[in-house]
């Protein structure tokens, strides 16, 4: 074995056999992805303990896009804050109208006209499949795969002018309100929405062979950062996180709101096709499953479609009885859940917002141990945060 | 199990440590005196009739007339299928409440029962200053030591969620809301 002297330092020897060998020491390094990172989703920052390629540890650092949103809630009669709730998850603006409303009426005990129910599921289920084309584009250009971006965006405009006929907006809709719609739909709307299903769904194959079965993209995800259902359910997770992991739990399913119980529809679960059950690839392709399943309750939906009024009869200034409530939804992304709490007079006294990517987000810190640096847009694009309602 | 039998079952077990029931309404919950929530927590989990496995959320809410704060957890209990790949149920869901002393809030952590609490528990201290001794991210700095903040940043001075909140008139050199011209000010 031979040695060396550093030079003025007689106590420091260096070992050149060592120093060539393949199993050098590397020095630990804290590094910061983020906040402004392309693949962060958002204002997220991630502290990696990292050595060499290797990622020891990583610790999520949020409330970067932190807006007040439950403090706002206790200042604000319930009209007035549903556009609020559109920015929590802006993706699935629809979606979190409703959760909202869903909670005042219960609280306030008003009956919904059975045509607005179906307009709120049918907006629902649309803003499902243009959160979910949103999920697939953007995992796919985490992963360099950019064609799959430029497709589903293409789909997601059609989604973005049938809501934009409808309300007047594109992404902060404020269209499900306390007591049922705002508008009824425009003309057409109904010959346009099949239109668009029809077109929508032999689309679905093509992406599968664009990105799903893509073999650098199934090498990138399978078996990448696992989640078992006990970790799961034990971390809070929802939605389609929690389906990849082998739960075939769904809320619309386990406690059907609206007239959820009245459509056909399945629930699809992680098998670990590609890999291990749970695993990245497991978790994007719920997505990809879940769009059939929604194109599928939008046939319906639309069949059963009644004629009726899209407003109950509430009066301008709405008196909240005494009272609360826990009421929770199956968003995109898992379930949001709103804790609203009254005290008699029309502002509620405390609204609390649970947003699923908050939790979905929180087990980052659990699943990823000893991967490499490039697993860390996959994990993160798999579990598909948005900071609107992660930071509220 | 219904919400009456759940209350009945956690009175059986714990007598002095329910302080309240209230199951009617659409909002079940007992209130657990905050000693022995640890403990209640863990019996909610692991007892064979309860199996409360998932916590959904824990929300603050500041009654400043009464002097208290309180945190709401709410759980599910999931039921898995029988057979393999079969829809799973709901078993039941329930919520606890826990009243804490306004100016001295310290209740156990139950991030050791349900791991998601870590976060929910960060976020009750930012928001409302309740304090989970015990979590797994606890720091220490002239307010004592308490779960890290979250959503506000580290060196943020006081608790946005509570109703005697005042706006900073600055932060770290950057003016706040000043005078009487406070737009989050409950006007009533």
């Amino acid at each position: 074995m031979s040695e060396i002297e550093l030079q003025g330092q007689p106590d420091v020897l260096i070992d050149v056999d060592a120093e060539s060998s393949a199993d050098m020491v590397t020095e630990e390094l804290l590094i910061n992805m983020g906040p402004q990172h392309p693949s962060t989703h958002g204002v997220l920052r991630l502290l990696l303990r990292t050595d060499g390629e290797l990622v020891l540890e990583v610790t999520p650092h949020i409330g970067y896009l932190h807006r007040c949103a439950e403090k706002i809630g206790e200042n604000l009669t319930p009209k007035q804050y549903v556009p609020y709730t559109d920015r929590l998850d802006y993706l699935s603006a629809m979606n979190n109208n409703l959760t909202y409303a869903l909670a005042i009426e219960a609280l306030a005990g008003i009956e919904v006209p059975e045509r607005a129910t179906y307009l709120r599921m049918i907006m629902a289920e649309l803003n499902r499949i243009a959160s979910h084309l949103v999920t697939f584009g953007c995992f796919g250009m985490d992963l360099g795969a950019w064609t799959a971006f430029l497709y589903s965006f293409r789909e997601r405009e059609h989604i973005m002018d049938l809501f934009e006929s409808t309300c007047g907006a594109r992404l902060t809709y404020s269209y499900i309100t306390v007591g049922g719609v705002t508008h009824d739909l425009p003309d057409n709307f109904v010959e346009r929405l099949r239109e668009f299903l029809d077109y929508f769904d032999p689309k679905l194959p093509e992406y599968d062979g664009l990105l799903s079965n893509n073999h650098i993209f199934v090498r990138r995800t399978a078996n990448v950062a696992p989640v078992t259902a006990e970790q799961a359910i034990a971390w809070g997770l929802s939605g389609p996180i929690l389906r990849a992991c082998g739960p075939k739990w769904d809320l619309r399913k386990v406690s059907p709101y609206c007239f959820y119980d009245r459509v056909e529809f399945d629930v699809p679960v992680g098998e670990g096709r590609m890999g291990t059950v749970g695993d990245s690839w497991d978790r994007y392709i719920i997505r990809m499953l879940e769009m059939r399943q929604s194109v599928r309750i939008l046939r319906q939906l639309l069949d059963q479609l009644p004629d009726g009024d899209v407003m109950a009869k509430v009066p301008r200034t709405l008196k909240l009885p005494p009272g609360e409530i826990y009421m929770e939804t199956e968003n995109p992304r898992g379930q949001l859940g709103f804790y609203v709490e009254t005290d008699g007079s029309p502002i509620p006294y405390r609204v609390k917002a649970k947003g699923p990517s908050f939790c979905n987000l929180s087990i980052m810190h659990e699943i990823c141990r000893e991967i490499l640096i490039a697993d860390i847009p996959a994990i993160l694009g798999s579990i598909d945060v948005v900071m609107g309602e992660v930071d509220r | 199990m219904t919400p009456e039998q759940i209350a009945k079952t956690l009175q059986d077990k714990f007598d002095q440590a329910i302080v309240e029931a209230r199951v009617d309404g659409l909002h079940p919950h007992v209130v657990v005196a905050a000693d022995r929530w640890h403990e209640v927590a863990l019996f909610l989990r692991d007892d064979e009739r309860m199996k409360f496995d998932w916590l959904r959320a824990i929300s603050g809410v500041d009654r400043m007339q009464d002097g208290q704060l309180e945190a709401v957890f709410d759980l599910h209990a999931t039921q898995p299928s029988a057979e393999p790949g079969g829809l799973w149920g709901e078993r039941h869901s329930f919520a606890v409440k826990i009243k804490l002393p306004r100016d001295n809030a310290h209740v156990a952590s139950v991030a050791d029962v349900w791991p998601a609490a870590e976060w929910h528990e960060r976020e009750a201290y930012d928001l409302l200053g309740i304090v989970f001794d015990g979590n797994p991210d606890t720091v220490t700095d002239h307010d004592g030591a308490h779960p890290r903040r979250i959503l506000c940043p580290d060196d943020w001075v006081g608790h946005p969620l509570r109703k005697d909140y005042q706006f900073p008139e600055e932060y770290q050199g950057i003016p706040g809301w000043a005078g009487d011209d406070r737009p989050l000010d409950k006007k009533k």
